[in-house]
């Protein structure tokens, strides 16, 4: 009764008149999901169907045309090697559009597990596991990567493995917190008082109801990973040259910026820029149709 | 209660003519409130009442316009003390609401701001209307003193999380009054008190009332506490006012069919099952901005002829100062029943063998700084086919004792739990399948016992399951006869909680309870979280099924009205201690403890006898701290003057057979008082 007096936001009557609109629906009716949709299926279809999209040969070099501006031959122009930059950022965006979903898909499996546990046995199993998730979450991921790294050698599963694993504890939080709010409500005790075992009320009974926050987890941290994964490539922790990388080629030419060269650092940089906004746009988009 | 009739010729403080209130959803404007007109004279207090969803809230919002951002007036004029409150500018529409009108809402918790002292909010009140800080201090601990706070000193240094809900409802009561309001609009005031609280609540609001001579406005579901607190009402349906006039007429002989059917969905006068089942109105609540031809309420009303679904019916003047929106209203208060009066109940003669036996039950729960005991050697039998009530103010131990029953929460050492006269294990994970099918729950709230993502058909087919090991055909057979013994249809299978009004959830959550063929269900207030019209045919459900089934029930409640309907015994918990146990009937009629007494004597009435005989003084003290001796000699209006209950505990005696009572005074003593009493209370 308290619903209508509650806020001086809006009223959601509309719930009692129509039912509930699909969540989808009220995805489609919102310019920013739309755009950051467009942008993600751009780089997607870059990624699959690169080689023949690209007007040239990613690998090949123009040996008469190295260093040359954008031009009608070279739309982006080329680099220090007479590549077209255009059809290495085209080619690039598969190994990023490859690696980011799989490690975030990782760290969110799991830390989805690790905070359901959590979350759900609480007491000792809580506070040990707690412990150990914020001791992973000190280390700074850079360092975390540099071991790895050092101790495995630099390669595309390396990163893979280093991005899962420091998200993981990063995502267990957030659910763990929502599967605490959960633990609070009665179908829990009506499940237990039916004789159902943890394992089917962790998967059956609370993951349905986290699974808006496991969702909005899962694109936050891939907007990041893409970030990290850009990064660690940059530093040369990633995919290695020649290879075509965003991260990789800007950390090959940045420093020709000074020579005037800037279309061989400017477009590998937009694309990393253009590829995290539209994450966010779909992220926004996603975060507000589940909290409405 | 009588208001001084207002003078003819004078402005009323609040007049509402033709309102219409739309909210703007996904582009189209939906009217919440339709063509509402009514007045408050000066003094006078008007009581709106009405279902979840019919608009009294947003009456209340669109008064003051505070009002959400996509809901506007369209129509209409509100004007308060012959000021037009649509046409305010800023400024004065700030006026408005520090001077002339204040709200109390529901929650006193969320009116207050928690990082403020009580008393510094009360100031800030004074300080708007001019005063100094030093004033308005005073001026706040003079508003606490009149709203009867025992320490107004004290209570002004303390937060709102250190107060009690009654007391912060005071301090918000104190806030709204402060500006010496011409109106003070109610909402729902005393809704998340408990009974005793709420009794007091009241008192103190229509002293006040007479005191300061403000006119009210009183928004509330509950139709006794209307009746209770207010000269005039108006009954609200959909967003229309169905029906308004004096209270006392309006509740005695009601004109309109929706109000006729509200007040016989309320078990009165003392009703229990075995005289037959309750009227419940068809159908549903029409959800709120759905656009009606003809009458609003004209699906749900027996009454209803083809006239009624095509114009809608216009406000006839059907006594003096009563109106009714209806056609029919001459033939309203012969509305056919919607459900047949005769109900098979369980044939208790073969009863008398117990099903659960509670044997000295305690639980302490070890909370920072000290130990809680929460219940303290409870012994209690529940028998074959039976009603136990369980009834109690908040913190009184109700629900720990039903979770500790379901094996949720483990209790002390030396604890007695059987069933069937067979241990039950303290822990539900170690308990059978078929003590986990024998022993069920409803709970209060079905939104939060429903699992929002499981449909209809997985959370009744799981116990099926589960208990009764049905799988294949026979479960879809069983499922059908669950769903049909509730009264739900197949279509409804498919769909989630979120797409089900609140009385189908409830009945869900029962079909649940029924799936193993239980032999006792803890219902913990399963009612409380529903509307009148749709509690009683939840009710009317619950009997018949024991009926059928057979099956106990540990029924949980705040509500005495419904606990009496549905018992047969009733036990009254107090500081988790039993107070008295006996025959429903014996523990109503009296003689009672001088708890019960006082719980009996908080509830209002809606039949005009006046209950307020006597009174508890304060809240229930912390579980933390009991008091020595008796645990409710600190409230109890009777408590004898030898010093005994403050020394030694009383042991529960029987006082007639099967009657049980823990009190140093005795019966005939307690008879004797009672009945004065009674007498007292009916002659002046």
């Amino acid at each position: 009764m308290t619903q209508i007096a509650a806020a001086p936001g809006e009223v959601a009557i509309g719930h009692a008149i129509a039912g509930p609109t699909p969540p989808w629906r009220l995805l489609l009716r919102r310019p920013g999901f739309l755009i950051g949709t467009g942008v993600l299926a751009f780089w997607v279809i870059c990624a699959i169907f690169g080689g023949l999209i690209a007007p040239y040969d990613p690998l090949a070099q123009h040996l008469l045309a190295k260093n040359a501006a954008p031009s009608s031959a070279h739309l982006f122009g080329t680099d220090p090697l007479g590549r077209d930059v255009l059809s290495r950022v085209i080619a690039g965006a598969r190994d990023i559009l490859l690696i980011s979903p799989l490690a975030t898909a990782i760290g969110t499996v799991l830390g989805t597990v690790l905070g359901l546990v959590m979350g759900y046995f609480g007491g000792l199993v809580d506070t040990m596991l707690g412990r150990i998730v914020e001791a992973v979450l000190a280390l700074p991921v850079v360092i975390v990567a540099f071991l790895f790294i050092v101790a495995v050698g630099p390669s595309s599963i390396t990163l893979i493995v280093v991005i899962g694993f420091v998200f993981t504890p990063l995502i267990a939080r957030t659910v763990r917190t929502a599967v605490i709010v959960e633990g609070q409500q009665d179908y829990l005790a009506s499940a237990r008082l039916l004789g159902e075992r943890p394992g089917y009320i962790l998967f059956a009974e609370i993951l349905p109801n986290v699974l808006p926050v496991v969702v909005v987890e899962f694109t936050v941290r891939l907007g990041y990973a893409i970030f990290a994964v850009a990064t660690l490539s940059f530093l040369g922790f990633g995919v290695q040259q020649p290879t075509p990388d965003w991260g990789g080629d800007i950390a090959a030419n940045y420093g020709l910026l000074g020579a005037g060269y800037w279309w061989e650092t400017l477009f590998p940089a937009l694309a990393i820029a253009s590829l995290v906004m539209a994450l966010n746009l779909v992220t926004d988009a996603i975060e507000q149709v589940i909290s409405a | 209660m009588t208001g001084q009739p207002a003078e003819p010729d004078a402005e009323p403080t609040l007049r509402v003519a033709g309102l219409e209130v739309t909210y703007r959803v996904r582009g189209q404007d939906r009217p919440v409130v339709r063509d509402l007109s009514f007045e408050i004279g000066r003094q006078e207090s008007f009581g709106l009442v009405g279902e979840s969803g019919s608009g009294k809230s947003t009456v209340a919002l669109a008064l003051t316009r505070y009002l959400p951002r996509n809901g506007r007036v369209s129509a209409g004029s509100i004007s308060v003390g012959g000021r037009d409150v649509l046409g305010l500018s800023g400024p004065e529409l700030r006026d408005l609401r520090a001077s002339t009108v204040s709200m109390v809402y529901q929650e006193p918790g969320r009116a207050l701001n928690p990082s403020l002292r009580a008393g510094r909010q009360i100031a800030e009140v004074f300080e708007v209307g001019g005063a100094d800080k030093r004033t308005a201090l005073d001026r706040a601990e003079d508003m606490l003193r009149k709203v009867q706070i025992a320490d107004p000193g004290q209570v002004m240094n303390r937060y709102p999380h250190q107060l009690s809900g009654g007391m912060a409802q005071r301090v918000v009561i104190a806030m709204a009054l402060a500006a010496e309001p011409a109106l003070l609009i109610l909402d729902e005031p005393t809704t998340a008190l408990d009974a005793t609280v709420e009794a007091e609540v009241l008192d103190l609001v229509s002293g006040l009332r007479r005191e300061m001579s403000t006119s009210v406005l009183f928004i509330s579901h509950n139709l006794a506490v209307i009746a209770r607190m207010c000269d005039r009402v108006g009954v609200l349906y959909a967003g229309e006012l169905v029906e308004d006039g004096p209270a006392g007429q309006v509740f005695g002989a009601p004109r309109h069919p929706y109000t006729v059917g509200l007040l016989r969905c309320i078990p009165r006068r003392g009703q229990r099952k075995d005289h037959g089942r309750l009227d419940a109105i068809p159908g549903f609540l029409p959800p709120p901005g759905r656009a009606v031809t003809g009458c609003v309420f004209a699906e749900r009303c027996a009454l209803a002829v083809g006239e009624c679904h095509q114009a809608a019916p216009p406000a006839y003047d059907v006594a003096p100062d009563q109106r009714a929106r209806c056609f029919r209203h001459a033939e309203a208060g012969d509305l056919p029943r919607d459900t047949p009066p005769e109900m098979a109940l369980p044939d208790t003669a073969g009863a008398g063998e117990p099903i659960v036996t509670i044997r000295s039950l305690s639980k302490t729960f070890t909370v920072p700084g000290g130990q809680v005991r929460a219940l303290a050697g409870i012994d209690l039998t529940v028998l074959r086919g039976e009603t136990l009530g369980l009834v109690g103010e908040s913190g009184s131990g109700k629900t720990t004792l039903a979770r500790i029953l379901l094996g949720l929460s483990e209790p002390d050492r030396g604890s007695v739990l059987e069933l069937n006269g067979s241990a039950l294990a303290p822990d539900v994970r170690r308990r059978g399948r078929d003590q986990l099918a024998a022993l069920r729950i409803v709970f209060q709230n079905p939104d939060s016992a429903l699992n929002r993502r499981h449909t209809v058909r997985r959370l009744i087919s799981r116990p099926l399951a589960r208990l009764a090991g049905l799988s294949g055909a026979r479960l879809t057979e069983r499922l059908m006869d669950l769903i049909r013994a509730v009264r739900m249809e197949e279509r409804h299978l498919t769909m989630r909680p979120a797409q089900l009004s609140g009385g189908l959830k409830q009945r869900v959550a029962i079909a649940r309870a029924f799936g193993g063929q239980p032999q006792i269900v803890v219902c913990d207030e399963p009612t409380s979280a529903l509307d009148v019209s749709v509690q009683a045919a939840i009710l009317n459900l619950l009997a018949d099924l024991q009926g059928k089934e057979q099956v106990s029930y540990l029924f949980i409640s705040h509500d005495l009205g419904v606990v009496r309907y549905l018992s047969d015994r009733i036990a009254v918990l107090y500081l988790g201690r039993l107070m008295e146990v006996g025959p429903a009937e014996d523990v109503f009629r009296g003689p009672h403890h001088p708890y019960t007494e006082a719980l009996l004597s908080a509830v209002p009435s809606l039949d005009g006898q006046r209950t307020d005989r006597i009174r508890l003084a304060g809240e229930i003290p912390s579980a933390a701290s009991p008091p020595a001796g008796c645990v409710f000699h600190t409230r109890c209006p009777r408590k004898l003057p030898t010093g005994v209950c403050e020394e030694t505990e009383p042991p529960l005696g029987e006082v007639a057979p099967g009657h049980l009572m823990s009190c140093h005074i005795p019966v005939q003593t307690l008879r004797r008082l009672q009945r004065s009493a009674a007498e007292v209370a009916s002659g002046g």
